[in-house]
């Protein structure tokens, strides 16, 4: 996907803090790291508090998992956003656009069109039918211990690469933002996101999703009409502004390099709203998007926000307030971007950060009136924990998922085949919790400074390839059964993985070996040229700015040198392979048509008379409601 | 609620007429909007000229088209959600008559 933990540069602050730069620098110099705590501890706080009050509230398992049907739609809408905007959409693709512009925006449509496919054909039925988790959807009318079990590993595979993907994320970008250590960071994600859950369970996660969705909607609002401010509020005339800026032409120059030769500064700003600066293959583009219109109605975090509601046309109603916040927020997006890039600029974006993730909290920096500034400070910290604010709820989302997969799934349906008091329920869901949450944040410090951006992909191409269509085919196929479950969620996961493994998303060695050495040649030959500059220079402004320049050469170099000596000897990827098996990135176009597939043919060769009697009643319930609405009146 | 007769309810009717109206209707929006959505990327992809023609100032047509995105997934939801209530309707009748003492 996007190079978003694509590595913090080793020059991490040096454009945002001119002096007296502490060993390793970060987003708010020293002399204001008060407002940033002030102003976490303030966040921090009213989510603790909301938590208290929702912990009260807590009283029987279904309080724990669904927060006892008691969500309105317009409030489950709030929700689903706060669960579904992760740090990603809201720093990474306001980063894609300050840097690649109009691909970053394109990138960001697949994200809302996804939930078409959540309010046509998954929210309603799904309301009607599942109870707790995926795992009940499916066993309505499939052998229960078998499709709970493969469900619940599916949940658990899906939200782990997730959650990898927002730990790791979220270490780095508090390490960032705010300078304490990446393990810090990973532990106070996790042990936050842990106080919610296990004391407040889907009440609280509900509400601090909420607040999160709010103030990120706010804060945006605030930065975009700051920005239209700065530009007269010109309305469409602001891409004019966008297409003249120096800055923006300067960064089109360097992305598309000899093609820029014979280009006028305005041909080169206009191309900025123009494709192909950052998407280079269609094919991937196509692929993701597949994944991405599949799977969020495959992943588990969100389908479990519609048990939150009492009735299939609140969680109808939800769905639609969610598209209505998700997209209007990512219009919001298109002018943080190309706003940052105006403003900040495309290199000191870089500079900060090399995936771009520092683009809106450095252009809330700048509207604040720049880095020695106290306003801009504050913004800067207010974004900053708003970013954070936005990991947790994410985070929470996701372990009460795997949890509840664990607890409800596994151990009462298939260990204690379904007899387990409410208390037992409940106390079993805290524990998992625990477990989840303790190897999140176990996982998390391990997978410091790994790669870990396909890892969100690869979740959804998971939920897309095995969880989508078995839900789907289990609600509108007469014939799915037991077999087609099993056989789908099996080979589709299966499928999505492997393809991840053989794909270009893994290291080789032997191409990184490659480019590191031709990194090493041209810059000692840079060096080389750079200090023959500077002994022939007299002038001294030009001989400082030669060393320098080699002084930058050999800490590259010294960069380069390393990386090949972690190499070491090795010449092949974690699976044995000297080069990729297929240029795909994403595996969505491949494995799942082969999902929906192995659900079709397992179905076909096994034979489940429950599933097929059971069809009617799962029809008409799915439909009407009927039964359900009965069980959530007592 | 397990002695209801649930083959009973699915071929009321009312309730065939549900579905077949609900079927049509919800496959018809979601191919629309996938056709619709993957054209984005496929003319970004294939016929990048067509995005380069500008319609109005700086804005181009690549940029109305991912604008358009927006405005069409926001219309259809509220389509959807204008057609939906009609099924609300329909589903509720049918409940109510199940309740009534649709015991069979």
């Amino acid at each position: 996907m996007k190079p978003r933990h694509a590595g913090i540069s080793a020059a991490l602050g040096a454009a945002l803090l001119c002096t007296a730069a502490p060993a390793w620098a970060q987003a708010v110099a020293s002399e204001w790291r008060y407002l940033t705590f002030g102003v976490f501890a303030a966040i921090i706080g009213l989510t603790m508090y909301v938590t208290y009050l929702a912990a009260k509230r807590v009283k029987t398992t279904a309080d724990f998992y669904a927060a006892g049907g008691g969500v309105s739609g317009l409030q489950n809408g709030w929700a689903i956003a706060g669960d579904y905007l992760s740090a990603a959409s809201f720093l990474g693709i306001a980063g894609l656009i300050s840097l690649y512009g109009y691909d970053g925006f394109m990138y960001s449509v697949g994200w809302l069109v996804a939930y078409i496919t959540v309010l046509l054909v998954i929210a309603e039925p799904c309301r009607n039918i599942g109870k707790y988790t995926m795992g009940d959807i499916l066993a309505f009318r499939n052998n229960p211990k078998t499709v709970k079990g493969f469900m619940a590993v599916s949940t658990i595979t899906v939200s782990t690469f997730y959650l990898t993907a927002q730990m790791v994320g979220g270490g780095v970008l508090v390490k960032t933002l705010i300078g304490i250590d990446y393990e810090y960071s990973v532990i106070a994600v996790g042990v936050l996101m842990l106080a919610y859950v296990i004391f407040g369970g889907m009440v609280a996660t509900t509400w601090v999703q909420i607040i999160k969705a709010i103030l990120l909607v706010a804060a945006s609002l605030v930065m975009v009409f700051l920005v239209w401010s700065q530009y007269g509020f010109a309305g469409p005339a602001y891409f004019q502004q966008v297409i003249s800026d120096p800055k923006i032409q300067a960064r089109v120059a360097t992305l598309i390099g000899d093609a820029a030769r014979n280009m006028t500064p305005e041909q080169l700003g206009q191309r900025f709203l123009e494709p192909g600066l950052y998407l280079k293959n269609p094919i991937d583009q196509i692929s993701l998007g597949m994944a991405l219109v599949l799977g969020t109605a495959g992943m588990p975090h969100i389908l479990m926000r519609f048990f939150t509601v009492p009735t299939a046309k609140q969680a109808r109603i939800s769905v639609i307030w969610a598209m209505a916040i998700i997209g209007g927020f990512y219009v919001l997006t298109l002018f943080l971007g190309t706003g940052a890039a105006m403003l900040v600029g495309p290199n000191s974006i870089i500079a900060a950060d090399r995936g771009g993730n520092m683009a809106a909290p450095l252009l809330a920096q700048f509207l604040g009136g720049g880095p020695n500034s106290m306003l801009g400070n504050l913004m800067l910290s207010f974004v900053a924990a708003v970013a954070f604010a936005t990991i947790v709820a994410v985070v929470a989302g996701l372990v009460l998922a795997s949890a509840s997969a664990m607890s409800h799934d596994i151990w009462v349906g298939i260990v204690r085949g379904e007899h387990a008091t409410d208390e037992e329920e409940r106390r079993a869901a805290r524990i998992c919790t625990l477990i989840v949450g303790a190897l999140a944040i176990a996982i998390g410090i391990l997978a410091q400074g790994q790669n870990v951006a396909h890892l969100v992909a690869l979740a959804f191409a998971v939920a897309a390839s095995a969880n989508l269509p078995v839900v789907l085919l289990t609600l509108y196929w007469k014939r799915c059964n037991t077999g087609g479950v099993v056989a789908g969620l099996v080979v589709g996961t299966l499928t999505a993985i492997g393809l991840v493994l053989v794909s270009p998303n893994m290291t080789y060695p032997l191409d990184v070996r490659a480019t590191q050495e031709k990194a090493v040649a041209t810059q000692t030959a840079a060096i080389d040229k750079l200090r023959a500059d500077a002994a022939a220079a007299t002038d001294p402004a030009v001989r400082a700015k030669a060393e320098q320049g080699a002084a930058a050469a050999e800490k590259a170099r010294a960069t380069a040198q390393a990386q090949l000596k972690t190499l070491g000897d090795s010449r092949t990827s974690i699976v044995g392979l000297e080069k990729p098996l297929i240029q795909l990135r994403n595996p969505g176009l491949i494995s799942i048509p082969i999902g929906f597939l192995a659900v079709l043919i397992g179905s076909l060769l096994y034979r489940d008379r429950r599933a097929e009697e059971m069809w009617d009643e799962l029809y008409v319930r799915s439909n009407t409601g009927i039964g359900r609405a009965a069980a959530a009146a007592h | 609620m397990a002695t209801l007769n649930w083959s009973a309810i699915d071929s009321d009717p009312r309730f065939r007429e549900l579905h077949d109206r609900k079927t049509r209707f919800l496959w018809g929006l979601m191919a629309f909007s996938i056709v619709y959505y993957f054209l984005l990327p496929i003319g970004a992809g294939y016929f990048p000229e067509l995005y380069h023609v500008k319609v109005w100032g700086p804005i181009n047509v690549g940029l109305v088209f991912a604008l358009s995105q927006f405005i069409v997934a926001w219309l259809i939801a509220f389509v959807y959600a204008r057609r939906a209530s009609g099924f609300d309707d329909m589903a509720e009748a049918i409940a109510r008559d199940v309740a009534k003492g649709g015991r069979s």
